[in-house]
């Protein structure tokens, strides 16, 4: 009896191990429905993919890009669609399973032959369906920053490059507007986007004559969430002054950090935390009261200032209400959804450029296209799938928006291959 | 050579060591601490041995209802951290009913009513999966492993289908900001809460388990099943006893946990692995056992962490674990005598 109960329990652990993977596995495969390829009104429409977790642990935030791209395509069909034609969104559920992301990126692009893809948070997701769009010369827009060092001639990214989040962030924090910040704490959750972005981070803080012995590197596993020990290693970092903390820390762990960064007395006024992962859709129901104060760097925030913006935040919060959709009117748009919904638009319009649907001839026309964005003008880079964009330092506030404290002079250029002596 | 067959007659318990070995390597530990803590002016081996000690608490408070059921019924229930869950929705609802219904401002009485509530309604949902489920699978562990598995993906997706992904529970003002040392060293509020919350329930629990008619029965069911029910003691009720007392801590564990964490649907799956870790090294159903491999666990965890970075703390800790259960496979607290010959 004994030792069956310990082969039990060690069954026990494996199983639990695996039963992530396996729960995202069993909710696989629920969203085949309304697709049901209506080939007669094909010359009529045009069909497009839609590759967001909608469910699994990726879909608390990838819904809601679902939802941007669902009622930016709304907007033009409205206005009478591209080229003549209607688009029509194939949805589909890869449960942030990144192998799954690969078959369902293969199913839209030979399978339902769709124009282009829109879809993919996380780097793994976007490099596991990379081969497919490359074999297949699909197109594929991904809206969400990343930490570079990757630019395929089949993926559009709309997303920050590095140097048009990090890098900024890291010099305002510097700068003597920004409080003259001089020692670093980069912590990150352990994945590719934490471990690439710091070490670019360390890298040009060193360049810009921060000694070694002011910048600490940690990282803790996904889910992490007692920061008990951490918080500790930074409140003694701060006692020597000038110190703040640049995060990269990703989902469910930001929580129990900054709530431990408060109770031990740490405060945004003696030790800021940068923010590189957490954005308004993530705090829309968080506890905000330990955050106020402390600071993120986007490329657009909901409380951006410009007509466009205000249209689009109405229209977004109007969407969601009128669809019935989870959160309703309360819903908020943050940058990931800014560029989802503007990727549409960016494609419908290299479409219209290229009077053609066909990929090669739609990446041409793509190449220094403008559009007034919600986040103001933006501009596709002549040779790279990128954008040139404006960055946006945004400090919390308790009602878990952000308020706009600083803003880079015009757009930033993309590089998506960072380099130290390259010019800005 | 020698080394292997030592390693071999330490693994088959021929040789456990000289007797005063393992007070020695404690009485040590101990020393050295206390040796370091007073000599500590920046405070931060105190503050490593409060999140130690912190973390063990929660681990303790997490694992106690797993020990109790896993003890009498052998039952490894795969769904106990999602009662933890079911313990932090309760709280989350009980703040929702407070703030919308009653219109009260202060954040303090709700957490005060949220915790004998989450008992309450955990305990019940464990009752209700007990009669339901697993009272047809006693003596069929690996059933029962697989049916409360798929019991737990169940209850998370409800409350994923239910609250949504985003939820927060407010920190009640009494628990806010922490016990202020020195300069260098605070003690928050809500974990000084949790660590006196997990004394107060182990007394409890052993003032029941010991000086109780429950207690005793419960206790004579875990050691000889059957003789038990010869001697007229209803096993099924103390059985359905057990499983409201063990799921009933764990929502408890969950409304404690929502001082420090979040309220997300599938929060239970972060704490139950380490709450098996927990429950195996302690021995099957030892009190005791579950008390020291939580503070156990939870010291080293931080001690490791404080030198090393936390994953790697994590790596090393789970090493030590397998380490652990190569010489001691039934725990730190076996069964001595004829009980551990089945």
């Amino acid at each position: 009896m004994y030792k069956k109960i310990i082969s039990v329990a060690r069954l026990a652990i494996l199983l639990l191990g695996s039963s992530t993977m396996l729960f995202t596995a069993c909710n696989s495969g629920a969203s085949k429905t309304g697709d049901a390829a209506n080939d007669s009104t094909a010359a009529n429409t045009v069909k497009i993919g839609v590759l967001h977790s909608l469910s699994g642990t990726m879909a608390i935030s990838e819904v809601s890009l679902k939802d941007a791209v669902q009622m930016a395509v709304d907007e033009i069909n409205a206005a009478g669609g591209v080229l003549g034609k209607k688009i029509e969104p194939v949805i589909v559920d890869p449960a942030s399973d990144w192998d799954l992301f690969a078959e369902k990126s293969k199913e839209l692009l030979t399978d339902k032959k769709v124009a282009a893809v829109f879809g993919c948070w996380t780097s793994v997701s976007r490099k596991s369906v990379l081969p497919v769009f490359e074999e297949n010369n699909g197109l594929l827009f991904s809206p969400v920053q990343y930490e570079g060092e990757e630019s395929s001639k089949n993926v559009v990214y709309s997303g920050a490059t590095p140097n048009q989040q990090l890098i900024p962030a890291a010099d305002y924090l510097m700068s003597a507007e920004g409080g003259g910040y001089k020692r670093f704490y980069l912590l990150g959750t352990d994945y590719v986007f934490p471990r690439t972005a710091n070490k670019i981070l360390k890298a040009y803080l060193l360049s810009k004559g921060i000694p070694k012995e002011n910048i600490i590197e940690e990282y803790t596993p996904f889910h992490h969430q007692d920061y008990q020990t951490i918080v500790s290693k930074i409140k003694k970092f701060a006692v020597g002054g000038k110190a703040c903390v640049l995060s990269t820390i990703n989902g469910d762990s930001n929580i129990p950090f900054y709530k431990e960064f408060a109770n031990q007395g740490l405060t945004a006024a003696t030790c800021p935390i940068m923010a590189f992962s957490v954005a308004e859709d993530e705090l829309r129901a968080m506890d905000t009261e330990f955050l106020v104060g402390h600071l993120a760097a986007w490329n657009y925030y909901q409380s951006v200032d410009v007509p466009e913006n205000k249209k689009f935040v109405a229209d977004f919060k109007a969407f969601c209400e009128k669809k019935n959709l989870p959160g309703g009117a309360k819903r908020v748009t943050d940058d990931p959804i800014c560029w989802a919904y503007t990727d549409v638009y960016l494609w419908a319009k290299a479409a219209e450029k290229a009077k053609s649907f066909d990929v090669d001839k739609v990446r041409a026309a793509l190449h220094g296209l403008t559009f007034d964005s919600p986040a103001g003008a933006v501009k596709m880079d002549d040779k790279v799938n990128h954008l040139a964009k404006p960055v946006l330092i945004g400090e919390i506030k308790p009602d878990g928006q952000f308020s706009v404290i600083w803003k880079s002079q015009g757009l930033i250029d993309p590089q998506p291959f960072f380099t130290l002596n390259a010019k800005n | 050579m020698e080394l292997l067959l030592k390693i071999n007659e330490i693994k088959s318990g021929k040789w456990t060591g000289p007797k005063w070995l393992w007070p020695v390597i404690m009485a040590g530990a101990v020393l050295f601490f206390t040796v370091r803590v007073a000599t500590d002016s920046s405070g931060t081996y105190v503050q490593n041995l409060f999140s130690g000690i912190s973390l063990g608490s929660i681990l303790i408070l997490v694992s106690l209802g797993l020990a109790i059921v896993y003890g009498l019924a052998g039952i490894i229930n795969m769904a106990h951290g999602e009662f933890l869950m079911i313990g932090a929705y309760t709280t989350y609802s009980v703040q929702v009913f407070f703030t919308n219904v009653l219109h009260v401002q202060s954040s303090n009485w709700f957490f005060i009513t949220a915790l004998p509530v989450s008992f309450i309604v955990a305990g019940l949902a464990g009752l209700l999966l007990e009669r339901l489920i697993i009272r047809h699978l006693y003596a069929k562990p690996l059933e029962s492993l697989l049916a409360t598995w798929g019991v737990s993906l169940i209850l998370i997706q409800t409350a994923r289908s239910l609250f949504g992904d985003l939820t927060a529970v407010k920190l009640p003002e009494m628990l806010a900001g922490g016990w202020k040392i020195n300069e260098n060293l605070v003690l928050p509020y809500n974990r000084l809460f949790i660590i006196a919350l997990t004394i107060v329930v182990l007394v409890a629990l052993y003032r029941t388990l010991t000086a109780t008619r429950l207690g005793m029965q419960i206790r004579a069911v875990t050691q000889n099943r059957s003789m038990s029910a010869c001697l007229g003691i209803n096993t099924k009720r103390i059985d359905a006893m057990t499983f409201f007392i063990g799921s009933g801590l764990a929502g408890l564990a969950g409304c404690a946990m929502t001082l420090i964490g979040n309220v997300v649907p599938d929060m239970g799956q972060t704490y139950i692995v380490d709450a098996f870790l927990t429950v195996v090294i302690g021995g099957v159903g030892k009190l005791l056992g579950t008390i020291t491999a939580g503070l156990g666990i939870g010291i080293f965890s931080k001690v490791l962490e404080a030198f090393f970075e936390a994953v790697y703390g994590k790596v090393l800790i789970l090493l030590l674990i397998m380490l652990f259960m190569q010489f001691k496979p039934r725990g730190i607290f076996p069964d001595k005598g004829r009980t551990a010959a089945d």
